[in-house]
């Protein structure tokens, strides 16, 4: 027998303190499987330990919540008997390793916490981080990822509307892949993770438990070294097909009322399960390791606790209906078996063939898990990030130069390198098609339809990560309320460094604060989320990104808008005001190649009145198209509204406010281009006046150029054509592939 | 009349091409598991969209094992109208009842966008409502669509009429800067010899109504009921 010494506890990811807690728990030394469960539920991934304790101040109730936190999922009301059921979940540290089943079984993972709900998956969206495009590292992350996403939802046919790519040096060693699901199920359909009943049935499901993924969920909560690359063993291998029919056949099998309780095996594999199933139930569980369908000989109880084998389920059964459950598994040749029981009391009984090896109490893998209040400061370095001099970064370059450079700039240019990766046709529901600021997807059998968006925005975090989140927040709900969805729920994935580290921790902290505040003015629950730490590669933190996924309700899906405009000579508007505000904006980035200064103010109030204005024009039809202003300012939301609008030229003049640049280019928030018939404008006008929301008539659309001016001053000057162009291919030409049509 | 929609474990089409025929068409229509061998009274049979076994080996190699498919063989035998869509195309031609294979695209990478499709027959069951030469505009999503077939068996297919679909550009000319995978003479669909037979990898379905981007594909299954209202189903 293995003794429990440092080395042991080490590779364990197991702190001496913690070890203490498990000897308490206990009431007696733990034997080897015994800690690899603790390791694996006690790790930051699975326990949340360091964020718990902020995660607990978000607001997530609401007279529309039907469930919140705790779940595989959140899913709130959306009207007619029906819920959105959905999640972001992360896969950083696994798409690092291994870029193409990382991200690939990342998409399957949240695909099984939707449907483990009962709701049938509709959507997927992704927020992706990458290096800079100029190295061969991030390209080959970037292309695996994207393949990887793609290639597990296509097959499995459940489309990628939307998303959003930043590239930023910062990420070249810890590239980011959130990925967010949405389902719809009838409100009385959902079904939880929680075991009920003492004799009922425990029945395992799906693909074959092997060696793959073994302390998976603890390699995501360390740094990554040089030695990163032989943690490869420790990332998963994905199989749609096989989720597919796990997919199919719960669903099915949900609807016969037969099972009380299911919970797919992601991190932390059977451990989670079967422990997480029963302290949600308040009960206790047993099962024999003898009984779980092994892809390799020879396996020990400890491999196939802590195996992380993708497209696995764990079932309770009403006793006395396995049969009819079995059936439904095997319509679609999948084999359910039966690997244990429920059983009174608390505790988490494993056996192999019949022989005790593992009784731990389930609540102490979960709930009991250390819950730590880590030490937090703002870094010496966070006010001096904060100034921002122009004089100092030297002569302003021409806008058109500016201007240049920033449409073919990565992060602004169009992503569709990726998303005609990614079938966003399958499932006819899917009304705005990829590359618009919000997704939206109709809901069959009613009239509805939803609009989703994921949002972030690193480097205003980085400069102050409070108001960063609060952007974050505003933004996602923005894009949603710009097509015509009122922003009704929201996931987070919150994506840091090192929690151990005080600097780290004060970012998380501050994030999660600016999260609540902006949810609260907002109206927006957080019903569920993912926090992925220890994003560092040698000592080097990614900016701290928390990642907003908001829901917007649609009651009608036909009452929508995109950012295109929709003919010559209508009246271009911007609802909100310009400051003028390039404080960790994209042009100090690309042109200075400077990430500094005060992020964009944020005025939650007037944020929340904008949002209620544009969700009435869009639904009235009084604005034709609605455009978010985020990266690149004015100047690029003008010209994104004349992309994909078989080119519709526009020509506006806009009151200069700092220098030129500033006016043009900067990030300020709660604002809003939208496009309407002259004979409209008094109303928006009017709308706009009553809502307390700034407006001004700034162009109007037509003719086949972006002509821009400031104060009357010739600014910039570019056919629509050529800038499509330029932006359109941006990416495919750094990826250097043959472009697509 | 009724479409019956054959679902293989990894369709993923089969509910929107259901969908189309019932909801957006208004015909009956019902879903058909491929361990049957009922075709439940099908006027015409649609193999749908999807990953069909998984598609480990050749999309559609297996498929063609399945027990539906002996049925659906002696429909098509009886010159019952038969539509394969994407991977339902790939299907048709691993189980001979199609001219033809298909490779990777060209460029390697799936390929997911709305395209121009030119019809080139009109006197097959599925373009019988379409005109001459009309061009629609139809999603395609798919990493094997490269249509191959060996020189003799492409100028077979040429002389006898048999490509019914090309890609080409918005206002119909074909040429290589509009063909998305490198499919020989650009072709997106073909029927048999007997025309009753059609395989496409574009996805009419998902492009039946205008609020998906497109309803042009609404002519394709439209198509099938003029056809029969004309008395043109032999099978019966």
């Amino acid at each position: 027998m293995t003794v429990i010494d440092s080395q042991v506890l080490e590779r364990h990811g197991l702190k001496p303190d913690e070890y203490e807690r498990i000897l308490q728990l206990m009431g007696r030394e733990p034997n080897l499987l015994e800690l690899g469960m603790f390791s694996v539920m006690w790790s930051e991934h699975c326990s949340y330990k360091s964020s718990r304790v902020h995660l607990k101040t978000l607001p997530t109730t609401g007279p529309r919540v039907v469930q919140g936190p705790g779940e595989n999922a959140g899913a709130v009301d959306i009207g007619d008997g029906l819920c959105a059921v959905f999640k972001i979940e992360s896969h950083n540290h696994p798409s690092f390793i291994e870029p193409y089943q990382g991200a690939a079984t990342g998409v399957g993972g949240i695909i099984r916490d939707i449907f483990t709900m009962g709701a049938r998956p509709i959507a997927l969206l992704n927020a992706l981080r990458f290096g800079s495009l100029d190295t061969a590292l991030a390209r080959r992350i970037f292309e695996g990822v994207v393949a990887g996403v793609g290639g597990y939802g296509n097959s499995i046919g459940i489309p990628t509307v939307g998303g959003e790519i930043v590239f930023d040096e910062m990420y070249a060693g810890n590239p980011l892949v959130n990925v967010l699901c949405l389902g719809i199920s009838r409100i009385d359909g959902i079904v939880k993770g929680a075991a009920r009943g003492a004799g009922n049935p425990v029945f395992y499901v799906g693909a074959r438990t092997g060696r793959d993924g073994i302390h998976g969920a603890t390699m995501a909560s360390a740094e990554f070294d040089d030695k990163s690359a032989e943690k490869r063993p420790a990332v998963q291998v994905g199989d749609p097909f096989m989720e597919k029919l796990l997919m199919e056949a719960c669903l099915e099998v949900m609807k016969t009322g037969a099972v009380l309780g299911i919970q797919d095996m992601g991190a932390a594999g059977l451990s989670c399960a079967t422990s997480e199933m029963g302290s949600r139930g308040g009960c206790g569980m047993t099962i024999d390791v003898m009984h779980v369908p092994q892809r390799e000989t020879g396996m020990t109880p400890y491999e196939i606790m802590l195996s992380e084998s993708q497209e696995r389920m764990l079932l309770v059964v009403q006793k006395g209906r396995e049969r009819e459950v079995e059936q439904v598994f095997e319509k679609w040749d999948l084999h359910a078996v039966q690997v244990g029981e429920v059983i009174d009391g608390s505790r988490l009984k494993i056996h192999e063939r019949g022989v005790l090896v593992a009784e731990v109490p389930n609540r102490a893998l979960t709930d009991e898990a250390p819950v730590y209040r880590r030490p937090m400061h703002e870094p010496s370095w966070q006010k001096d990030v904060r100034q921002l001099s122009l004089a100092e970064l030297g002569p302003a370059p021409p806008a058109q130069a500016a201007f240049d450079r920033l449409v073919a700039a990565p992060t602004i240019a169009s992503k569709r390198w990726a998303y005609r990766q990614y079938d966003h046709s399958v499932g006819t529901n899917t009304i705005a098609q990829p590359g618009m600021s919000a997704a939206v997807v109709r809901v069959k059998g009613t009239t509805r339809g939803l609009a989703l968006s994921v949002d972030g925005n690193g480097r205003f975090c980085y400069l102050d990560p409070h108001r960063g989140a609060m952007l974050a927040v505003a933004e996602a709900a923005r894009n949603v309320a710009c097509a015509g969805g009122e922003p009704i729920g929201g996931t987070n994935n919150l994506n840091f460094g090192n929690p151990e580290r005080p600097e780290i921790m004060w970012q998380l902290g501050e994030a999660v604060r600016g999260i609540g505040d902006a949810c609260r003015a907002l109206g927006i629950p957080i019903t569920g989320g993912n926090v992925s730490l220890y994003n560092e590669t040698e000592g080097r933190a990614i900016f701290p990104t928390p990642v907003l996924g908001v829901v917007g309700l649609l009651d009608d899906a036909s009452k929508t808008a995109t950012r295109t405009f929709k003919r010559d000579a209508a009246a271009v508007v911007l609802l909100g005001d310009n400051l003028g505000e390039l404080g960790g904006s994209e042009y100090l980035a690309a042109m200075h190649g400077k990430v500094c200064g005060p992020p964009p103010a944020l005025d939650l109030k007037r944020e929340a009145a904008l949002q209620k204005l544009i969700v009435a024009l869009v639904r009235e039809g009084t604005v034709e198209s609605a455009h978010d202003c985020s990266e690149g300012g004015l100047a690029i939301a003008l010209a994104e509204c004349t992309f994909d609008s078989g080119g519709i030229g526009v020509t506006a003049d806009l009151a200069l406010v700092g220098d030129a640049n500033a006016t043009l280019f900067g990030e300020s928030a709660s604002r809003i281009v939208v496009s309407t018939p002259e004979d409209r404008v008094a109303a928006v006008m009017a709308a706009a006046k009553s809502a307390g929301v700034p407006a001004a008539v700034i162009g109007k659309t037509g003719g086949d150029r972006i002509r821009l001016t400031v104060n009357g001053g010739a600014a910039v000057n570019s056919s629509v054509t050529d800038a499509e162009q330029a932006w359109a291919t941006a990416i495919e030409r750094k990826m250097s592939g043959r472009a697509p049509l | 009349m009724k479409f019956s929609v054959v679902v293989f474990p990894g369709s993923n089409s089969d509910y929107d091409a259901f969908y189309a025929a019932s909801r957006v068409v208004g015909e009956d229509a019902a879903l058909v598991w491929h361990k049957d061998t009922d075709l439940q009274g099908a006027d015409v049979v649609i193999l749908p969209g999807g990953f069909a076994h998984g598609d480990y080996l050749r999309t559609g190699a297996i498929a063609r094992f399945s027990p539906i498919m002996g049925a659906v063989k002696a429909f098509a035998d009886r010159g019952g109208p038969v539509l394969g869509i994407c991977n339902g195309f790939q299907v048709l031609l691993e189980a001979g009842l199609l001219p033809g294979a298909m490779v990777r695209n060209d460029r390697v990478k799936f390929v997911s966008q709305l395209v121009p499709v030119r019809v080139e027959q009109t006197d097959t069951p599925f373009t019988a409502a379409c005109a001459s030469k009309q061009v629609l505009r139809l999603p395609i999503a798919h990493g094997e669509g490269n249509y191959y077939a060996p020189p003799e068996v492409l100028a077979e297919i040429e002389a006898r009429r048999q490509v019914v679909f090309r890609y080409s550009s918005p206002s119909g000319e074909v040429s290589d800067a509009y063909n998305p995978n490198g499919s020989l003479n650009s072709i997106a669909g073909i029927c048999n010899r007997e025309r009753n037979v059609v395989g496409l990898m574009p996805h009419p379905e998902r492009a039946s109504e205008a609020q998906l981007g497109s309803a042009d594909g609404r002519l394709v299954l439209a198509s099938a009921v003029k056809w029969a209202a004309e008395g043109m189903l032999r099978h019966a």
